[in-house]
């Protein structure tokens, strides 16, 4: 059963009928309804493809958060072996929302670190929707400062709402946590790769994402707000979401004109949801090129090229 | 309207407003509610007199008090470009700047500044909360690196006051690319070996808090400012949990850990000559009001810090 989004109802009807026209004729031998059926079929494919070709920012965060997209889990399943997932962060708890540990990519030792949403109503409340705590980045701290220790490159996969607005939390210093990861993640002298792979929301995402290489799948988006927050800020009403998502500039292309990213990871037709494991090859070569583009570079090498591109990035505005 | 109204009533109010006492002669405290004269709030560094409250103050009005004798050095930060998503929401982006630097009469969102406290040469850079909230763009980024350099290249501590909503979401993901770049800014200090002290101010949040104000060497707050990540507001939204009572406040950072010092405004000066001179390495300073340093602060710059003996 796919879930629809709705802008794709125009979708969600001509398959349903493709579909029942093809139900119709197994109950009823004499009727031959496929011709009829495949030219649904080509029409549904076309108007996906049409919809999906010029999808607007906001229906980007849609497909971005879309329930059935691989999450870091999956990537992690399909991507990596021998993942040995090492948790806590020794001070207070181990942190749901993010996981990580020690995995091989082909055949390579490396630390992978990711936000997970979870993908069923009890596996989203165990992975608090993808939202870290102060717990969370301490781990991924704990993992980077590990990685850097036995020269293991670092990846880390980026799908999160934001950092998680809690009272325990705060009091355990959200914001301390999350600059003190961003602060690890300029100084492991390690190769350090990211991938976005749904939402990069906000500070809970630069702390992952301040990467050698970054890359971001075509429908991901990754801004300094929510879109929704946005427009009750700056519009005064939460239903602006659309207009704020346009003027956010929130899309992968986007930010690759803005030079905060490196690539651009096709999805598959439809979304990375409609062919999961296309999606995931995908971003599984693109972790590879970026990897191979690093590798060789010694420690402090990596630190001076990482700090400068941070140093230097935004100085050309969208004509970067 | 008769001859009255609009004749002789103008008149009579021209010739006695000008004997009226201007209202900015007198400030309310936000806090609670007590006049207060404008020379004598001033003086106080803009800290209620009856209360204690620390209302809003402006980086230079603070630099003047801060440094000796009022005498500092603006260092010059690199213009970024302006606009750069053509950000438009209900008003445009450069007609929200527009307004921001007219009312406060500043370019931008921070001050950084080279100077002397206690005759213990620093920089300094502070937020301007009054221009756009004190929002994180590319400016305030500008700014914190170009302290961070000048303060290597002159060998000197940083001193930062924060004030922010946090990042400006007209410069959209560039504001939070400050995070990561303003943490390098950090680390060039942290390399060099220079004390890098963070005074938070009311308020201080979102993505500022998430960077460079919470990784200081020591981190110092005002009374009752409001330091947080995300604020009560959200909280109280997302989780639908009533905050206890003083949640986010400095006073509850530092219950929680997260604060070296609460420090009142006014002891503030005297604490940061303190610690800096301790970290250091040099003598104790002389108390109290230190002239203007004697060959004017222009020639400073370039200089070593004095290691030992300035403080006669």
């Amino acid at each position: 059963m796919t879930h629809y989004l709705d802008f794709e109802k125009p979708l969600a009807e001509i398959e349903g009928k493709a579909a029942e026209l093809r139900a119709l004729a197994r109950a009823n031998e004499e009727m031959d309804v496929e011709a009829e059926a495949a030219a649904l079929d080509a029409k549904a494919e076309a108007l996906l493809d049409e919809l999906y070709r010029k999808l607007t920012p906001w229906r980007k965060c849609q497909v971005a958060r879309h329930p059935e997209r691989p999450h870091c889990k999956d990537y992690i399943e399909a991507l990596f072996t021998e993942y040995t997932p090492l948790a806590g962060d020794r001070n207070f708890a181990d942190d749901h929302a993010v996981m990580g540990g020690l995995a091989r990519f082909h055949d390579q030792p490396v630390v992978v670190i990711g936000h997970e949403k979870g993908s069923d109503t009890k596996s989203r409340i165990e992975h608090n929707f993808g939202m870290a705590r102060p717990e969370g980045y301490r781990k991924a701290i704990r993992l980077m400062r590990l990685a850097d220790k036995f020269g293991l490159p670092v990846v880390t996969l980026v799908d999160t709402p934001g950092a998680y607005p809690g009272k325990g939390a705060e009091e355990r210093g959200q914001s301390e946590a999350i600059a003190r990861s961003t602060e690890a993640c300029l100084q492991i002298g390690v190769p350090l790769v990211s991938v976005i792979i749904g939402e990069g929301g906000s500070g809970g995402a630069v702390a992952f994402a301040t990467a050698d290489r970054v890359a971001m799948l075509e429908h991901s988006i990754y801004s300094v707000i929510s879109p929704e927050g946005c427009a009750s800020i700056l519009w005064k009403d939460a239903e602006k979401m659309r207009e704020a998502a346009e003027a956010l500039k929130l899309t992968a292309q986007n930010l690759k004109k803005l030079g905060v990213i490196d690539r651009i990871i096709d999805e598959p037709r439809g979304g990375a949801h409609r062919d999961r494991p296309a999606a995931i090859a995908a971003v599984g070569k693109a972790i590879e090129e970026m990897l191979d583009e690093l590798k060789g570079k010694k420690p402090a090498r990596l630190v001076k090229e990482r700090r400068r591109k941070y140093l230097d990035m935004g100085s050309k505005g969208l004509a970067a | 309207m008769n001859w009255i109204t609009n004749y002789v009533r103008p008149r009579i109010n021209s010739i006695f407003s000008r004997r009226e006492t201007p209202e900015n002669l007198w400030q309310k405290c936000d806090e609670c509610g007590t006049m207060l004269f404008h020379r004598e709030l001033k003086d106080n560094l803009n800290v209620c007199t009856s209360c204690g409250h620390h209302m809003q103050i402006t980086p230079r009005a603070r630099f003047k008090a801060l440094f000796d004798g009022g005498v500092f050095n603006e260092v010059e930060v690199p213009e970024p470009i302006a606009d750069p998503l053509n950000f438009k929401d209900q008003k445009k982006y450069p007609d929200r700047m527009k307004a921001a630097q007219k009312v406060t009469g500043e370019k931008e969102a921070m001050l950084v500044a080279t100077g002397e406290i206690g005759r213990t040469p620093i920089v300094a850079a502070a937020q301007d909360f009054s221009f756009m909230g004190g929002s994180m763009g590319m400016y305030v980024g500008n700014a914190i690196i170009a302290a961070a350099e000048k303060a290597v290249e002159l060998k000197r501590p940083l001193i930062l006051f924060s004030a922010a909503g946090g990042a400006r979401m007209q410069e959209g993901i560039l504001s939070l690319m400050q995070m990561p770049r303003t943490t390098v800014a950090v680390q060039m200090l942290k390399e060099a070996g220079l004390p890098y002290i963070v005074v938070l101010t009311h308020p201080t949040t979102g993505g500022v808090t998430a960077s460079y104000a919470m990784l200081g060497d020591v981190q110092i707050a005002e009374p009752n400012a409001l330091i947080c990540f995300a604020g009560p507001r959200v909280i109280e939204q997302t989780i639908r949990e009533t905050l206890p009572e003083g949640f986010q406040r400095a006073e509850y950072l530092l219950d929680h850990g997260m604060l070296d010092r609460v420090v009142k405004r006014t002891e503030m000066r005297d604490e940061l000559i303190r610690i800096t001179r301790m970290l250091l390495g040099l003598p104790p300073a002389v108390q109290g009001d230190l002239p203007a340093p004697a060959e004017g602060a222009k020639s400073q710059e370039g200089e070593p810090p004095a290691k030992s003996g300035t403080a006669k």
